[in-house]
């Protein structure tokens, strides 16, 4: 009988950069929040201008830091719950190298304004393909080793990660298809509404399936790992899944109420959007109730914190969603603090925090270690976290619903009663909050990096070896 | 889209939207042979990864099934397919229509008592001035600035110093039907010399730094090129918005650098008309604001 190990290579490659990747993204988030409280903390340098390092930022915190983070786990889980070592090993190897090399390009080209200007999509041409170059290499990877499985049935996370991944090929390149006209430069190939609509159907669908279904497949494995308890509910399982990414896929008119497209599909985005309420809480449920028997863990595991407390900004912002995208709630908070707080709520109490406590799971399982070098350190960061995140989001709220207000309020006239400049200058004490908070965030960070940096510094990685009884 | 495609697309949404239903109906459905509830269903990974066969929580049903039945009452009630538009007959462009009426009916009678004072009468009323002010960082801030003392390209209005003319007929005309102002590029006409030769005669006229014998050489160019529209005198010209020379108001840039880069590649000043858009009366008491800003 021959024996082989897990290849644990590549995903060991993905966790450290994922920490990495989170320090860059979230400090150059740190660094326009504090140009929106201080706008000549942009030195007048064109590349350091707020328009420059805003889609820096978010192309590093969901690609650069959630991508890396989905892909080491995804790499991990599908080999553990597969029990089968990963496939095509070299071509593993390319999408780490692939997938670092797209994130380098794009902090190489975005600050300097080379960009296709669709939000969420900004890498030029060139990057695109080989960004679909790697994501369908990414997918061979993943899907070769479902085929390859040892086990029976597909366990729920693959479910969640398969989905993301198809999904995510398919709106990149939908959303990417354009004629170039240089290097650097092209046009979209679709125009006017036709192209707002393709943009924020990618763009939801980003959300949808990059920063939910992906980060719901690691919620599925680590969270019933950590907590030694068994997944609350299978048929939970199924309904919420066929239903989340079959309604996810309607939802994104309800970025565009109140504009061009045609008042059919914003209606039908924001009918959509309300049937997504219960498909996403049920990820949430099923998450928490398998903690049911195993409640007193949360006392003393910082680890199970972070998994727990990220279920429930999930909830949150998935139920923040739905009411956003009702049209009469969407006149006052749209393009209002709202949106962005709305946004982070899922970002950092959502995404980030599941992938921080997955993270803490594995590494020291990647590195031989029995524990992270430091628990204490752990439940330091969960704190700081958790505060930043609060801190981030009610002051957004409260920014977001007063400029809703201002911008509408009326004089006995009919003349507005405030310029928009008036309302920024209410912003500057809520901008202040969000910074502070975004700074606690990015320091809780710069712990992990450092227990991260103490938990590996001297251990060998082993071979995990793939067990041979089914 | 074709007639077929939308029936498919009213279809394809109605089923979808239906479809959580019979997902949940089917998934919970007793299976033969399956575990008891609440039991492990049996299927191991990774060593100790198992589920329970629980069912769905009766709540998060009830919301489920209440989020459909909304949907689809909204789709009943509102334009949501290609081939219905709903009951309530509601399209956005007819909301909006009924919000501008609105409006209208109620504040329209506001404007139209101001519009029977004349400009200049209005321009010392302080509830007038109160009003125009708030429209003004409304409609005109965005490039004339919240205090109107404008910017590179957009001209400080409170200076008296006047493009198309500063009487208040004159403001009330600018701001109803917007101006064009087109300086032309010398450019391909003009040698870099000889623009250097202009923009020394300019400099003299302010009295201003520059190279005197040039400047005698610009004068001469200036006659021939530059007086038609800015008078022979360089004291412009408001019937064509053409800028005075000779005093020390620039809007694109007072340096000598600056005036060769105008003439060279000359300037376009677009002022848009805001006679549709925000009616006579509301026009009238902005140009009675405007002109009170000059005379202060």
């Amino acid at each position: 009988m021959s024996t082989t190990i897990y290849n644990d290579t590549v995903v060991r490659q993905f966790s450290i950069m994922t920490v990495a990747w989170g320090i860059v993204g979230m400090l150059v988030g740190v660094i326009i929040a504090a140009q929106l409280v201080w706008p000549a903390l942009n030195f007048d340098i064109p590349w350091l201008t707020y328009s420059r390092l805003r889609p820096l930022h978010t192309n590093a915190v969901i690609f650069a830091f959630g991508g890396s983070g989905l892909m080491a786990t995804s790499f991990y889980v599908v080999q553990r719950t597969c029990q089968t070592r990963l496939f095509a090993t070299g071509l593993a190897s390319f999408v780490f190298w692939g997938w670092t090399l797209v994130i380098v390009l794009a902090a190489a080209t975005l600050p300097f304004g080379f960009t296709q200007g669709s939000e969420y999509a900004e890498l030029i041409w060139p990057i695109d393909i080989l960004l679909a170059i790697v994501w369908i290499s990414y997918a061979i990877v993943f899907f070769g080793t479902i085929l390859k499985r040892k086990t029976k049935h597909i366990y729920v996370a693959n479910w969640f990660f398969g989905a993301f991944i198809i999904t995510v090929a398919i709106l990149h390149i939908v959303r990417s298809l354009v004629i170039p006209v240089s290097l650097t430069e092209s046009y979209p190939i679709y125009a006017g509404a036709t192209d707002a609509m393709v943009q924020w159907w990618y763009g939801h669908n980003a959300v949808g399936f990059f920063l939910t279904a992906g980060f719901l497949g690691m919620m599925y494995y680590f969270i019933p790992k950590q907590a030694g308890r068994p997944v609350y509910s299978y048929r939970l399982s199924i309904v919420h899944f066929w239903a989340i990414i079959s309604i996810y896929m309607w939802a994104g008119p309800h970025h565009l109420h109140y504009t061009a497209l045609p008042d059919w599909v914003q209606s039908v985005g924001m009918a959509f959007s309300m049937i997504l309420l219960a498909p996403s809480w049920g990820g949430m449920i099923n998450g928490i109730m398998t903690l049911s028997g195993a409640w007193q863990k949360l006392r003393t595991d910082p680890i199970l914190k972070f998994l727990i407390i990220s279920l429930s900004f999930y909830g949150m912002s998935t139920f923040e969603g739905p009411m956003m995208a009702i049209k009469s709630v969407n006149a006052l908070s749209h393009y209002t603090e709202w949106t962005i707080g709305h946004v982070h709520s899922g970002a950092l109490g959502w995404v980030a925090m599941i992938t921080i406590g997955s993270l803490y799971y594995l590494i020291p399982k990647l590195f031989g270690q029995q524990d992270m070098y430091s628990i204490k350190l752990i439940e330091i960061h969960f704190w700081m976290a958790t505060a930043g995140i609060v801190l981030y989001v009610t002051s957004l709220w409260i920014a977001g619903v007063m400029q809703g207000l201002m911008w509408g309020a009326i004089n006995d006239d009919g003349t507005l009663t405030y310029s928009f400049v008036e309302s920024l200058l209410r912003m500057k004490p809520f901008y202040l909050i969000r910074l502070i908070g975004g700074m606690m965030f990015l320091s809780g960070m710069f712990i992990m990096a450092y227990n991260v940096f103490k938990t590996t510094k001297n251990s060998k990685p082993v071979g995990v070896l793939v067990p041979q009884t089914v | 889209m074709s007639s077929f495609w939308s029936i498919v697309v009213d279809i394809v949404i109605l089923a979808n939207m239906v479809g959580g239903y019979f997902l949940i109906r089917w998934v919970a459905k007793p299976v033969k042979g399956e575990t008891k509830e609440g039991e492990p269903t049996g299927h191991v990974w990774d060593g100790d990864l198992t589920e329970l066969n629980n069912p769905m929580p009766r709540w998060w049903l009830f919301m489920f099934y209440i989020t459909i039945m909304f949907a689809l009452s909204y789709v009943a009630l509102y334009p949501a397919l290609n081939n219905y538009s709903g009951l309530l007959g509601w399209t956005s462009a007819k909301e909006y229509q009924q919000e501008v009426d609105n409006a209208n009916e109620k504040y329209g009678p506001i404007f139209s008592q101001f519009s029977k004072t004349p400009l200049e009468e209005l321009s010392k009323d302080e509830h007038a001035q109160k009003v125009g002010q708030r429209l003004f960082v409304t409609y005109c801030a965005q490039c004339h600035a919240s205090d109107a003392g404008g910017s590179r390209g957009f001209p400080n209005l409170t200076d008296n110093d006047w493009l198309w003319g500063g009487k208040a007929s004159d403001i009330k005309q600018t701001i109803m039907h917007g101006r064009n102002a087109t300086m032309p590029a010398w450019g391909s006409v003009l040698k870099p010399l000889q623009i250097g030769y202009v923009a020394d005669y300019i400099l003299s006229l302010s009295g201003r730094e520059h190279k005197a014998t040039d400047a005698t050489r610009g004068k001469a160019i200036f006659a021939n090129y530059c007086a038609a529209c800015h008078t022979a005198d360089a004291t412009g010209n408001q019937a064509m918005g053409a800028p005075n020379l000779a005093d020390r108001v620039w809007l694109y840039g007072a340096s000598r650098n600056k005036i060769i880069e105008s003439i060279t590649h000359g300037r376009s000043g677009k002022m848009p008309p805001h006679k549709t858009f925000l009616g006579e009366d509301k026009v009238h008491v902005l140009a009675a604001y405007v002109y009170g800003l000059s005379k202060k």
